[in-house]
């Protein structure tokens, strides 16, 4: 039994193309990641705002993109966004795009979360003992909102990761699909090739996945006040 | 007030041991029927573990517990039905937040005593009354100030028709406003004839109240005596330190 | 806009809808009693049984649904154990957010304060009955906001079902594309998995405020 999962991964390039395609799987996630944060913090500073018209805008930004399934969100903007406005644009931008939509609103609910969680005397007695506006965002704010954020953060890395499959359906080359590829090949001679290759994948996404769960449990502890 | 001489709680050398630390060093104490007992001593002295302990709270590492002849301590004890007989009243009230007033109450006659629920209803609504909180049956929890809380855990606690019970520092987390009305109630159980073992920092209740104060200090029974003899003339030198801690002097300041 | 386009191919989308509420009630239901079951094992720490739920939850919880999927489509075949694409699915599904169930509702069991259950203890319950009167109920009420998050968040999962060849609204979006009109099919799917999971939104987050004003948490 053995061997038959030996041959498949040795066989031609399918252990570098199974490299390949995690690449592709990492690259998308962290790029999201990287630009919902980016535009995350400022749109969840807009959303504790009081500007109502903020407040309201993002809100219902978040209830939708919290309602559709990513996979409705990446069709609608694979194959609609270049019938309605001609915009074509390649599926890795697509699936960029649409995560960071994703990751944005979830994003900007975190920091709005952090922000609004801080008790108000936390502003009150910086200000007591005197510091200026400027020293109380670096000295008293900025590290507890961060330090409330960092796990959500994490966490939104690995369901961002999670998620990833879904490129899948916009024929990007990504770790299911090329082990899907792998699998048609040598699916006909080796019996077994769906259960090693599928397996893997599985064991590849989990030994990425639970590290990271582990770090964020574990801050989550380390910094509980 | 004066109890009969029916021994209905009797502890013998009992032992309770926190990882290294000893909290229970050898407690051996009869109740008698219809006794008020109060325990009283610093804090860490193992006064509310000994509480904890009777009805099985706490497992304990030696000794005997005896409940009206029954060993409480021997293997495969039923510990539903001997905590039925034995009411127990804690700091911090834990009324069940889910559900109302009545329902709280009545939650342990019919769902473990299986009482019909009329039965239970009419009793939980005489016991409210003389409470004087017949028109809080239909409130929640939140709704209630903690003196009422309180209140409404003794009436829990006393539906079940318990043999004793324990309070353990009751009005410890009550505002000071609010203890004396917690405390009015368990004077009139004590009249009625209530077997009691109150664990407070009240000295003056505990001076009206007590058939017997227990001093205890480093998980032993340091001394027992009647509230008089114990509060005007404590024998050990740990209880007068003890009791100094609730005296002030006068200042006297130098005005020349 | 061809609406006779949308008029021909609505009825596809019903059925595929009702497709995919069918796979989501039950994935839902077993989801929720496999993650009642591992809470519950884990709270009560069984020797054993435990360690094995703990192990399965992360393996849940830090895979993709779509691995599973083919896993248990492609590959379960091939040891001699053959399930059909709406078996998979449901498989599928509740192995995933048995996963995410359990820790929500464990968050609500570790949430009953130590003092609750000495107080119901002290009115002599016993296990079954404590966890019934008094701890499931208030631990389900603060592990409602979590249990609809995974609800919905397993609703949406179920999108990509036509993995395993089931005719489902994806499957009927993707199938359209062939005759153009992708705007038309997609405005159909938005509707249509607005239509399911809208609801099930409003109905939780009216459940959760009735919760929070029924007396928890003072």
């Amino acid at each position: 039994m053995l061997d038959s999962a030996i041959s498949i991964f040795t066989a031609g390039r399918n252990m570098a193309r199974i490299f390949e395609g995690l690449g592709v799987t990492l690259k998308i996630s962290m790029i999201s990641v990287l630009l919902s944060v980016l535009l995350g913090v400022p749109s969840g500073l807009l959303m504790s705002s009081k500007i109502r018209f903020c407040r309201l805008f993002f809100k219902l930004y978040l209830e939708f993109i919290r309602i559709m399934p990513i996979l409705v969100l990446l069709f609608l903007f694979y194959y609609s966004l270049s019938s309605v406005f001609s915009i074509n644009l390649p599926a890795m931008a697509v699936a960029i795009l649409v995560f960071t939509l994703w990751g944005t609103a979830e994003m900007a609910d975190l920091v709005r979360g952090a922000v609004t969680s801080l008790p108000k005397h936390q502003w009150e007695s910086s200000r007591a003992i005197g510091l200026t506006e400027p020293q109380l965002n670096i000295y008293v704010i900025v590290p507890q909102a961060i330090r409330r954020l960092l796990p959500g953060v994490i966490n939104l890395t690995t369901r961002m990761i999670k998620t990833t499959p879904f490129v899948f359906f916009i024929n990007i080359p990504d770790l299911v699909k090329v082990a899907q590829q792998i699998v048609e090949v040598t699916g006909m001679k080796n019996l077994l090739a769906s259960v090693w290759v599928y397996g893997l994948i599985f064991f590849i996404y989990f030994a990425i996945c639970y590290p990271i769960s582990l770090f964020s449990h574990y801050l989550e502890k380390v910094w509980q006040d | 007030m004066s109890p009969n001489d029916q021994v209905i709680l009797k502890i013998t050398d009992l032992k309770k041991r926190f990882d290294q630390t000893d909290v229970l060093n050898g407690i051996s104490l009869d109740v008698r029927q219809g006794e008020v007992t109060v325990i009283i001593g610093p804090s860490g002295c193992g006064k509310s573990t000994l509480l904890r302990c009777l009805n099985g709270l706490e497992p304990i590492n030696s000794g005997q517990i005896e409940l009206n002849g029954q060993l409480l301590t021997a293997p495969g004890t039923d510990w539903s039905t001997v905590r039925q007989k034995i009411g127990m009243v804690f700091q911090n009230y834990e009324l069940f937040p889910h559900l109302n007033v009545i329902n709280n109450i009545l939650l342990g006659p019919m769902k473990v005593q299986k009482r019909p629920r009329a039965e239970a209803l009419a009793e939980a609504e005489s016991w409210l009354d003389r409470v004087g909180l017949k028109d809080r049956a239909l409130s929640y929890p939140r709704q209630l100030s903690g003196g009422q809380k309180q209140r409404v855990a003794i009436v829990r606690a006393l539906c079940m028709a318990p043999e004793i019970m324990l309070f353990d520092e009751v009005t410890a987390s009550l505002d000071p406003e609010m203890v004396r009305e917690v405390l009015d109630v368990m004077l009139n159980l004590a009249k009625g004839g209530l077997t009691m073992l109150i664990v407070t920092h009240e000295m003056a209740f505990a001076k009206a109240v007590a058939d017997r104060i227990i001093f205890m200090d480093d998980g032993l029974i340091v001394e027992q005596a009647n509230p008089e003899d114990f509060f005007n003339h404590p024998e050990s030198e740990r209880a007068q330190r003890f009791l100094n801690i609730f005296q002030f002097g006068r200042v006297h300041r130098d005005k020349n | 806009m061809d609406f006779q386009f949308i008029v021909r191919v609505s009825p596809m989308f019903v059925k595929g809808a009702w497709l995919t509420v069918s796979l989501a009630f039950w994935g839902l239901v077993l989801s929720l009693t496999i993650g009642l079951f591992c809470a519950l094992v884990r709270y009560w720490r069984w020797p054993v049984i435990s360690r094995l739920a703990g192990v399965y939850i992360e393996l849940a919880r830090n895979t993709p649904l779509m691995i599973q999927l083919f896993f248990l489509y492609y590959g379960l075949p091939r040891l001699g154990v053959l399930l059909e694409g709406r078996t998979c699915a449901i498989v599928g599904l509740a192995f995933l957010g048995g996963g995410y169930m359990a820790e929500a509702i464990r968050g609500g069991l570790t949430a009953v304060s130590r003092g609750q259950i000495e107080a119901g203890l002290s009115i002599g319950f016993k296990r079954f009955d404590l966890l019934r009167y008094v701890i499931l109920p208030q631990a389900l009420a603060v592990s409602l906001p979590a249990i609809t998050a995974t609800c919905i968040f397993l609703i949406k999962e179920t999108s990509v079902f036509s993995i395993v060849a089931l005719p489902d609204l994806m499957y009927v979006a993707k199938d359209l594309l062939k005759e153009g009109h992708s705007t038309e099919s997609n405005l159909l799917l938005v509707l249509s998995y607005l239509v399911i999971i809208l609801p099930v939104s409003l109905v939780f987050g009216y459940l959760e405020r009735r919760v929070r004003f029924a007396g928890f948490g003072d």
